[in-house]
Parts: structure tokens; C-alpha cells; sequence
């Protein structure tokens, strides 16, 4: 097998998808190293999140190959398979069940058995309860754990779902437009968050905002009409002028 | 096991058992032991009457399971409730004997009036009470396991799944008018005699019937309660909020939509199967989906998502239907559309839920 392909916890090769003659993604071909942190950029329907549909099994591909951990094929595996072998999705909405404490939340995100069986027994054990107030501390929503998470604000909404995120913890987490909505100081706390996780996690993030991108100071991807159109750091693809043409301007 | 079922009970789970086994004991008491002469007399036709108003009950529990914690709306629920009224009534049937109009001490009465020499295999080994109950759960598990593996594997949801139900019990509905389906055509099954060896229509098999039905809605309520509070409930929840999130967190969906689809129709087969020998007939018209239909109203109306609320709102429109139906007959079905009207309008969380709004306990379907 290409050493490269065992090295890296994602790879993407020539990976294409159509919705209706369009085509979201277009040979797309993307390497993400173990525990590394990358950000994707690009104009809207550049495919981000249809690459992100594409690795969490939402979206099946029309060819190419997706493989995790340098041997599993994700193209044939449901979203719930997908989930169980250690990729876990922030959405770019955040979608927490608002009917539930944040302690549920979190719980229900928790790494552990899933089957529809092995519910029906054990509850809150209390390990279970300790990690969740670790994750808490980490998202610092220690003081709203027993809120309703349909009470959050916004930006609460979108660190519950990085909690969650956490909580699952996934080999590699893909995290849509983390700071949209937020104020500067929670975008400056999710970038923090962000890139203490990595390292132990592999990040994917998808982000508009250029500024927190480069706080990431992370290997920067700017996709455009579904495959990549550069690829490297913050400033290099930042002076690259296709990119300034098509998403950044001049 | 026990402990499994009454784990995490709070004030209105047990005001509720308690209330079912204080009338499990006293209807019967007032029934058969005050004289006839006392005003605290209960008349036998009152008996079954809320004997038929308990099974119902325990059907609308068994709905609110699927629909109020895991937004499954089943407009199909009456064809596992009328499923599981048919094993009971062929055993009934069976237990007729030679004392039906034929003497045929094998044949039911129909199938000798439709010249049949012999007992169709579906009727085997119906005589025996065991095995009756028995199809009494299996028989609608079945069904509900075949239908919700196709369904929820193709992830079909929402209003598409609710048009499904409705089409499921409505075949069921054509193919039991059926003469040659061998289940009494539009008929269907009565006349019945005896039940376990007592005879169906004395007052003491009637109050056992009764305080049985009680008993079971008891127990349907207990194992609900137990599912919706457990993880498992909590996922259901998860499920019902925001599916695709569920299924990105690791949950095969399917799984879990399936396993409550068939606890639910299990019961609902329970609850049909006390209804029959209270109710004395059994006939296609249990799968009308109207009857599927009227469930649900029952369930909006006493609450969905909180199991208590759908077990009184049964009981407290069908009352309604029972005085309506009396006096003005023309009126009811009016009254039952302004009724489902008003209460999606004013009590959007049925009686059950307004009531617990308002003395600050939170509904169940909210809490965890």
C-alpha cells in the first residue's frame, strides 16, 4: 500500500459527486496526516460541505475513493458505521437536542456502546457522569449543565456541539463554520479550543472567517468548483492570485 | 426486573398505578358484591363499558410511545390492535364448539354457512388458550418488525410514514371483508361463549375481565415508563428531535425506531385482545383507519409525550363519545373535529401537559 495512504487518517482520491449535472465535487483529491489541524476555505459551493458529506456517509460519491485511517473505505458505509469508527461532525448549524439538559447532550455523544439493546441497561454510571464534567469543563458550560439545551445562546449552542464532539472522541472531528455567530472573544476561545484538540485529534474546519483561520495557523485548503485550487500555508495560499480572484478579492 | 420497571418514578406514575389499582379492585366490589339496590351499585354494562375504555387506554399509551417519544405517527396503530383482537376472538370462536347454530364441533359457524369441510391451518391449535395469546403478541410484532424494517431502513419518515400506517391498516380493512381469508368476512367473529372455561357473560368473568384490563394498562404503562426513562428513551428522544443528528453521533436510527415499533404493537395486540371478549365482536371495522385516527386524537388530547395523558384522554373522549353518541348521535363526529381543533390550538400539550405546565412539574417528554 502508498506509505502516504497508511500515514494519513483521510484520504481523498479523485472523488467526484453530482446533484443533477452539477458537479459539487469534481475530482477532488485531499490528504489529512494523523492529529493534524486543517482548514478549508472557499466561495460558497466550492463542496466543503459536500466533502464533509461525502467522508460522514451522508452523500455517496459517484467514484473515487475515501479511505480512513489508511485502510477502511468509507464509500460503502452508512453514517452511523462511519460514526462508530471515530468520525464525529459539528454541523454548520449547530444541532443540539434542545429538549435535552446539556448533561444529556453530552451524554448522548459520550464514546461508548450504541445498539439499540445494550441502551436499554446502564445509565449515568458514574464514570460516565466524571467525563461529562470534563467536557464541560473544557466547553466551560459547567454552570448550565442542567439547562435545557434549546435555552442556549448561539454561540453556546455551537461549544455544546463541539462538546459533544469531544465527548464522542473521534479520531478525526469535522467541524462546519465553528465560529459563525459567535463574538470575537468566543471565536479567540473555539480557536484556542480548536487547536489544543489537535495533536491528539485529527481537525478538519471549515471556516469563512479569515481571521480565525489564520489564528488556527494551521495548512490552509481553499477549494473551489469541488477540488482543491491551493493548498499550503495561511500566506502562501493567501497570495495565491486564483484564490484572491475567486474568494478573497482584491 | 422489578426494579427496572419502577426505577425513577415520580408523583403522577404512581398517583396513576395507585388510581388503577384502587378501580382494578373496587369496580369489581361495587359491582358484584354491593346489592343491586344500592345507589353505589355498578351495573354490569358499565363494567364492560369502561372495561372497553381501559383497553383503549392502554392502546393510546402504546401510540404515544411510538409518536410522543420517538415522532413515529402511526395512523395505522388500530391494525395491531385489531390483529391482536382477532387471535383473541379465534380463540373464543374455537371454544364455541358444537354449541353454535351448526353443532359443528370443530367448524366455526361461518365456515360451515360457506360450506368449508375443513378448519383453514391459520385456525390450528387456536383452542388452546396459550397459544392464542401467544398470537396475540406475536402475530402484530410480526407485522409491525416486517413493515418497520422496510420502512424505517429506507428511512421513510414524517408524513410519508404516517400515509404508510394508514395505507397498512386499510389493506388490512379489504382483506379481512374477505370471506376466503377465513376470518368471518365483514362479519367477522361473535357469539362468543366461554373464555378460559367461564362463561363470557356472567358479571364475575366480566369484572375479571375488567380488573385484568386494568392490570395490563398497569403494565403497558410500567414497561413504556421504564423505556422512556431508561438511555434508550433517551435516545428516542434524540431520535424524534433531530434524527440525522443521532445517526452522525454513532445510533443505527432503524434499530431503535424498530425495537419500540414492536414493543408498540405488541401492546396495542394486548390491549385489542381485552377488548374483544369485553365488547363481545370482532370485525373488519377495527381496521377503518378512522379508529387509527381517532387514537391519535385521544393521545393530542391528554397529552402526548407524557403516556398518563394518553391513557386519560382515551378514556375521557371516548366517555364523551359514549354521551354524544347517545344523545345527539349527528353531533359526535363534529364534536370530535372541534375537539382535536381546540386542543391543537389551546392545549398544545394536551390536558396532561397543560395541567403539569402549569403546577411547575415539567412534562416527561421534557425531561431526561
Amino acid at each position: 500500500m502508498n506509505p502516504d495512504l497508511t500515514d494519513s487518517i483521510l484520504y481523498l482520491d479523485a472523488v467526484s459527486v453530482s446533484f443533477d449535472g452539477f458537479r459539487a465535487l469534481n475530482d477532488l483529491s485531499l490528504v489529512v496526516g494523523r492529529g493534524e489541524l486543517r482548514a478549508i476555505i472557499g466561495p460558497n459551493g466550492a463542496g466543503k460541505t459536500t466533502m464533509m458529506d461525502v467522508v460522514t456517509g451522508k452523500t455517496r460519491p459517484d467514484n473515487g475513493t475515501v479511505v480512513f485511517d489508511g485502510s477502511t473505505d468509507l464509500t460503502a458505509m452508512d453514517e452511523a458505521a462511519i460514526a462508530a469508527l471515530g468520525i464525529g461532525r459539528k454541523f454548520q448549524k449547530p444541532t443540539v437536542f434542545d429538549g435535552q439538559t446539556v448533561e444529556d447532550n453530552l451524554l448522548l455523544a459520550l464514546e461508548g456502546p450504541r445498539s439499540a439493546v445494550s441502551s436499554l441497561f446502564g445509565w449515568r454510571s458514574r464514570v460516565a457522569v466524571e467525563q461529562v464534567l470534563d467536557v464541560l469543563a473544557i466547553v466551560r458550560l459547567g454552570d448550565l449543565r442542567a439547562k435545557l439545551a434549546g435555552s442556549l445562546s448561539h454561540g453556546q449552542k455551537q461549544w455544546l456541539e463541539i462538546g459533544m464532539l469531544l465527548a464522542q472522541n473521534p479520531k478525526l472531528l469535522l467541524v462546519d463554520e465553528p465560529v459563525a455567530g459567535m463574538t470575537d472573544a468566543e471565536t479567540e476561545e473555539t480557536a484556542r479550543l480548536l487547536t489544543s484538540i489537535a495533536g491528539d485529534h485529527a481537525v478538519v474546519v471549515v471556516e469563512h472567517d479569515m481571521s480565525f483561520v489564520r489564528t488556527l495557523n494551521c495548512k490552509v485548503t481553499c477549494l473551489h468548483e469541488g477540488s482543491v485550487l491551493a493548498e499550503g500555508s495561511i500566506d502562501l495560499v493567501s497570495a495565491n492570485d486564483r484564490v484572491i480572484d475567486v474568494y478573497l478579492g482584491r | 426486573m422489578i426494579a427496572f420497571l419502577f426505577r425513577r418514578f415520580d408523583k403522577t406514575a404512581t398517583g396513576f398505578i395507585l388510581a388503577l389499582a384502587l378501580i382494578a379492585v373496587l369496580v369489581p366490589v361495587f359491582n358484584l358484591v354491593v346489592s343491586e339496590t344500592s345507589a353505589f351499585h355498578i351495573p354490569n354494562y358499565l363494567v364492560a363499558l369502561w372495561g372497553k375504555y381501559l383497553s383503549y387506554a392502554l392502546l393510546a399509551v402504546a401510540l404515544d410511545l411510538v409518536w410522543g417519544y420517538c415522532g413515529i405517527l402511526s395512523l395505522g396503530h388500530g391494525a395491531f390492535f385489531a390483529l391482536g383482537g382477532y387471535a383473541m376472538g379465534m380463540y373464543l370462536m374455537r371454544q364455541i364448539g358444537a354449541r353454535g347454530v351448526y353443532a359443528n364441533p370443530i367448524l366455526p359457524d361461518f365456515m360451515v354457512f360457506l360450506n368449508w369441510k375443513e378448519l383453514p391451518y391459520t385456525w390450528y391449535f387456536f383452542d388452546h388458550f396459550a397459544y392464542a395469546a401467544l398470537m396475540v403478541v406475536l402475530v402484530p410484532s410480526l407485522l409491525a418488525l416486517v413493515f418497520g424494517w422496510f420502512a424505517f431502513r429506507s428511512r421513510v419518515t414524517g408524513v410519508y410514514l404516517s400515509i404508510i400506517t394508514q395505507s397498512l391498516t386499510y389493506a388490512l380493512l379489504l382483506a379481512f371483508f374477505r370471506n376466503d381469508m377465513g376470518f368471518g368476512g365483514n362479519n367477522g367473529l361473535t357469539d362468543f361463549k366461554d373464555i378460559v372455561g367461564a362463561s363470557i357473560q356472567s358479571p364475575s368473568t366480566r369484572a375479571a375481565l375488567f380488573a385484568l384490563t386494568a392490570v395490563f394498562l398497569a403494565l403497558g404503562f410500567l414497561v413504556a415508563r421504564a423505556l422512556v426513562t431508561s438511555r434508550f428513551g433517551q435516545v428516542l428522544a434524540a431520535i424524534r428531535d433531530a434524527e440525522s443528528r443521532t445517526r452522525f453521533l454513532g445510533y443505527r436510527v432503524e434499530h431503535y425506531k424498530l425495537l419500540v415499533f414492536v414493543v408498540s404493537a405488541a401492546m396495542a395486540g394486548i390491549a385489542g385482545a381485552l377488548y374483544v371478549p369485553q365488547v363481545g365482536i370482532i370485525n373488519p371495522s377495527e381496521f377503518a383507519p378512522a379508529n387509527s385516527i381517532e387514537a391519535v386524537i385521544w393521545v393530542a388530547v391528554g397529552g402526548r409525550g407524557t403516556l398518563v395523558g394518553a391513557a386519560i384522554g382515551a378514556v375521557l373522549v371516548n366517555f364523551a363519545k359514549t354521551w354524544l353518541t347517545g344523545t345527539s348521535p349527528e353531533f359526535w363526529l363534529y364534536g370530535l373535529g372541534a375537539l382535536f381543533i381546540l386542543v391543537t390550538l389551546f392545549l398544545p400539550k394536551g390536558i396532561v401537559g397543560a395541567l403539569a405546565a402549569r403546577f411547575g412539574q415539567r412534562g416527561e417528554g421534557d425531561a431526561a
